[in-house]
C-alpha cells in the first residue's frame, strides 16, 4: 500500500470560551493518497474550514489543536510552530480559498509573488525560478503566460485570478492541495475550467487534493472519496459513488434529498428538519439525534459511534437503502 | 394578458473616469450597456427565470422591474402600465404595491437594530396601512412563530432571515416577487426550505416571481420558463424542459455541459473556452461569436434576431 500524503488521526480542535470549550472539530481522521481528491461536505458550521486551516497551521487563536496528530508524507506536523511550518505551507501544501484576493498581494506583479514564493521553497536560481514562473501560469492555462508575469491582480478577472492562485500554490510543488471553496464565487464555465484543472494536475503530478465545498455536483465530478462533516465530526466517509447514491448516515441522505436534481423534477424537495446545533449547545447523544427520521433511544443517550477502520456512517442505526428518503 | 411585458429593454450605464482624468489622458466617454433590447414576458401566476453568468446582467433587469432603476431605452409594463412613463400617481402606487424584491444576502437586507415586527410592517406602515398582527400572521405563513416577531435579526440562522425578508415582501400582498438569487448565500438543507416555501406560496397565494439565479439545477427545478442572458442580451428562452433536453444556443448548451452533474461520477468536462468578453467593448454582432464553435461570417457581422425554433425562442444565426 502506497503511503497516504495527508493522515489526520482524531484531530481535535478547541476554542476556550467563557461558556466552556467549543469543539468545531472533534475526533475527525482519514486519509489523503497520492493522487486523490477527498472531498468534505457539510452545512455552514460544520468544521469543514477548521479542519483544513488546522492542517496548514493558520487556525486563528484561541482556536488550537488539542488533540490528535497530522501527518504528511509521515511527517509528524501539527505540532510545528512558526517558521518550521511557515516552510512546510508551500513547499508541501498548497492553499487555494474561495476569495483569490486572500492570497495575491494587490501590490505586486504576478510574476514577482510566484518568483519569490519558487525561491523560498526551492532550491533553484532567480532565472531558472522566473522561468518555472512562467510555466506555472501556463500550466494553469493563462493565455500568453510569458507577457501576463508582469500583469498585477487587479488586471485579471475572476477566474483567471483564481488560477494564479492555483499556480501559485502548485509552483513549489507541494504534495498536497487544500481548496477551500475553490469556486464557489466563480460562474460555472469558470467552476469547470478551475476543476478541469484540479483534476488533471492532481492525475498528472500525484498530487493530493482537500476539496471543501457546498456542492455535490462538484464532488461528484471531482472527488474520488468524500467525507461528510456535521456538527465538528465526522458523519460519513466513503467513496464517492457509495456515499452520494447508497448513502448510510441520515444526515447525508438528508442532504441528498434536499438537493435539486433534474431527474426529481418539480417535486418537493426533502426537508431535514430543523437546523444544526450550535456548538456551545450540542444535544446529548448523536449530535444529529433532533433532526434524525430514525432516532432512537440508543441516539438520544450515547454519542455516535467512531467509523471503523476509515469508512462507512458514524451512526447506530445506519440505513440499509430501502429505507431512505431521498 | 401577461402581468409583466419586457419590450426591448436596454440599460446603458456612464462608466467614464471623471472629466478632468479624460482630459489628461485624452479619453473618450465610455459607456457600459448592461441590458440590450430584452423583450421577454411573465404570465400571471408562473415563475420566470433568468439564468447567467456573472455580469450578464441579471440584477439590472431585476432592478428595472420593480422600479429601483429606470431603463435607458424600452420598457416594463406591469399590468400594461409602464412605470417609468406613467403620469398617474394613483396607478404608479397601484402597481409599486404590487411589486416586491428579496435580495440575495439576508444578512445585509435586514436591519440590524430592528424588531422582525417593525423590519416585517415596514413597507406597509410606509404608506399608512394597518399592521396590527400583521407580522405575527406573516411569520407562520413562512413557518416561523409568532413569538418572534418581538426579536432582532442576529437571533436567526440564514435560512429564517432569509424567511424574514420573505415575509416582508408578502406584507403589501404583492403579485409578483422579484428575487435575486434568494438561495445563493444558503446551504443546500437551507435552500429546499426556502424554494418550498416559494412554491407553496405561490400556489397558496397565486403568486408570480422573476427568478434571478445562477445555478441551473435550482432554475429547472423552480420555472415555468427559462430566460438566458449572455453580456446583457437574451440568447434563448424555453419552458426548463425544453431548455434542459435540447438547449438551442451554443452558449446554453455550454453552460448546460459546465454545469456540476451530481450522477455522473468523475465526469471529465472539456473546459469551456474563452472568458466573458468586455461589457465596454462588446463583440461585433453576437456577443458569443469569439468563443462559439459554430461562428461563422455572419455571426461577426449581424446580430442575431430572436426567432422561433421548435417550442424555443433562440438568438443565434446557426440553430438548426
Ligand atoms: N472564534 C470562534 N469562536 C467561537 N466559535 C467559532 C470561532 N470561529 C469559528 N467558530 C465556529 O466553528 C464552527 C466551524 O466553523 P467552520 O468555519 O470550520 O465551518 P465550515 O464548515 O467551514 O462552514 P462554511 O461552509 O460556512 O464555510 C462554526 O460553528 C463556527 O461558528
Ligand atoms: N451602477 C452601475 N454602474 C456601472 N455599471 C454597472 C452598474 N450596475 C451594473 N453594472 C454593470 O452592468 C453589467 C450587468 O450587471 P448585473 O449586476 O446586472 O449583472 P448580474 O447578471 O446580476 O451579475 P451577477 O451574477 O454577478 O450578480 C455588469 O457588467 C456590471 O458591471
Ligand atoms: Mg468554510
Ligand atoms: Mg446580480
Amino acid at each position: 500500500m502506497t503511503q497516504s500524503v495527508l493522515s489526520i488521526r482524531d484531530l481535535t480542535v478547541e476554542i476556550p470560551t467563557r461558556h466552556g470549550i467549543l469543539r468545531p472539530v472533534d475526533g475527525v481522521s482519514y486519509d489523503i493518497a497520492p493522487g486523490e481528491i477527498l472531498g468534505v461536505v457539510g452545512e455552514s458550521g460544520a468544521g469543514k474550514s477548521m479542519a483544513g486551516n488546522a492542517v496548514i497551521g493558520l487556525l486563528s487563536p484561541p482556536a488550537r489543536i488539542a488533540k490528535g496528530e497530522i501527518h504528511v508524507n509521515g511527517k509528524r506536523i501539527d505540532h510545528l510552530k512558526g517558521d518550521a511550518m511557515r516552510r512546510l505551507r508551500g513547499k508541501e501544501i498548497g492553499m487555494v480559498f474561495q476569495d483569490p484576493l486572500t492570497s495575491l498581494n494587490p501590490l505586486l506583479r504576478i510574476g514577482d509573488q510566484l518568483t519569490e514564493t519558487i525561491l523560498a521553497h526551492l532550491d533553484v536560481s532567480r532565472s531558472e525560478a522566473e522561468k518555472r514562473a512562467v510555466a506555472a501560469l501556463d500550466e494553469v492555462g493563462i493565455p500568453g503566460a510569458a507577457e501576463r508575469i508582469t500583469s498585477y491582480p487587479h488586471e485579471f478577472s475572476g477566474g483567471m485570478r483564481q488560477r494564479v492562485v492555483i499556480a501559485l500554490a502548485l509552483c513549489a510543488e507541494p504534495s498536497l492541495i487544500i481548496a477551500d471553496e475553490p469556486t464557489t464565487a466563480l460562474d460555472v464555465s469558470v467552476q469547470a475550467q478551475i476543476i478541469a484543472l484540479l483534476k488533471s494536475l492532481c492525475k498528472e503530478r500525484g498530487t493530493a487534493v482537500m476539496l471543501i465545498t457546498h456542492d455535490m455536483g462538484v464532488i461528484a465530478e471531482a472527488a474520488d472519496r468524500v467525507a461528510v462533516m456535521y456538527a465538528g465530526k465526522l458523519a460519513e466517509l466513503g467513496s464517492v459513488r457509495d456515499v452520494l447514491t447508497t448513502p448510510r448516515h441520515p444526515y447525508t441522505d438528508g442532504l441528498m434529498g434536499s438537493t435539486p436534481l433534474a431527474s426529481r423534477g418539480k417535486k418537493r424537495l426533502h426537508q431535514i428538519p430543523g437546523a444544526m446545533p450550535r456548538l456551545d449547545n450540542l444535544p446529548d447523544g448523536c449530535a444529529f439525534h433532533p433532526r434524525c427520521p430514525f432516532a432512537q433511544d440508543t441516539c438520544r443517550a450515547d454519542p455516535a459511534p467512531k467509523l471503523s477502520d476509515g469508512n462507512g456512517a458514524a451512526c447506530w442505526f445506519p440505513l440499509s437503502h430501502a429505507e431512505a428518503v431521498a | 394578458m401577461a402581468l409583466v411585458s419586457v419590450a426591448n429593454l436596454t440599460r446603458i450605464f456612464d462608466v467614464s473616469k471623471p472629466w478632468l482624468n479624460r482630459l489628461i489622458e485624452r479619453r473618450k466617454k465610455a459607456y457600459l450597456t448592461a441590458v440590450s433590447d430584452v423583450s421577454f414576458e411573465i404570465e400571471e401566476k408562473t415563475v420566470y427565470s433568468l439564468v447567467g453568468e456573472s455580469g450578464s446582467g441579471k440584477s439590472t433587469i431585476g432592478k428595472m422591474l420593480v422600479g429601483l432603476q429606470r431603463p435607458t431605452s424600452g420598457s416594463v409594463k406591469i399590468r400594461d402600465v409602464d412605470l417609468a412613463r406613467e403620469t398617474d400617481a394613483a396607478k404608479i402606487d397601484a402597481v409599486r404595491a404590487d411589486i416586491q424584491m428579496i435580495f440575495q444576502d439576508p444578512f445585509a437586507s435586514l436591519n440590524p437594530r430592528w424588531r422582525v415586527r417593525d423590519i416585517i410592517v415596514e413597507p406597509v406602515a410606509a404608506r399608512g396601512g394597518e399592521t396590527k398582527g400583521l407580522a405575527e400572521k406573516l411569520l407562520e405563513q413562512v413557518g416561523l412563530s409568532a413569538r418572534d416577531a418581538g426579536k432582532f435579526p442576529h437571533e436567526f440562522s440564514g435560512g429564517q432571515r432569509q424567511r424574514i425578508c420573505i415575509a416582508r415582501a408578502l406584507a403589501s400582498e404583492p403579485r409578483l416577487i422579484v428575487c435575486d438569487e434568494p438561495t445563493s448565500a444558503l446551504d443546500v438543507s437551507v435552500q429546499a426550505q426556502v424554494l418550498n416555501l416559494m412554491s407553496d406560496l405561490k400556489d397558496d397565494l397565486g403568486l408570480t416571481y422573476l427568478f434571478i439565479s445562477h445555478d441551473l439545477t435550482v432554475v429547472q427545478h423552480i420555472s415555468d420558463r427559462v430566460g438566458v442572458l449572455y453580456l446583457g442580451r437574451l440568447v434563448e428562452e424555453a419552458a426548463p424542459d425544453e431548455l434542459f433536453d435540447d438547449p438551442k444556443h451554443p452558449y446554453t448548451q455550454m453552460l448546460l455541459e459546465a454545469a456540476p452533474k451530481l450522477g455522473e461520477f468523475g465526469r471529465d468536462v472539456p473546459p469551456p473556452k474563452g472568458e466573458i468578453p468586455d461589457p465596454i467593448n462588446p463583440p461585433t454582432g453576437c456577443a458569443y461569436h469569439p468563443r462559439c464553435p459554430l461562428a461563422a461570417d455572419i455571426c461577426k457581422a449581424e446580430r442575431p434576431q430572436m426567432r422561433e425554433l421548435r417550442e424555443a425562442k433562440v438568438a443565434c444565426h446557426m440553430a438548426k
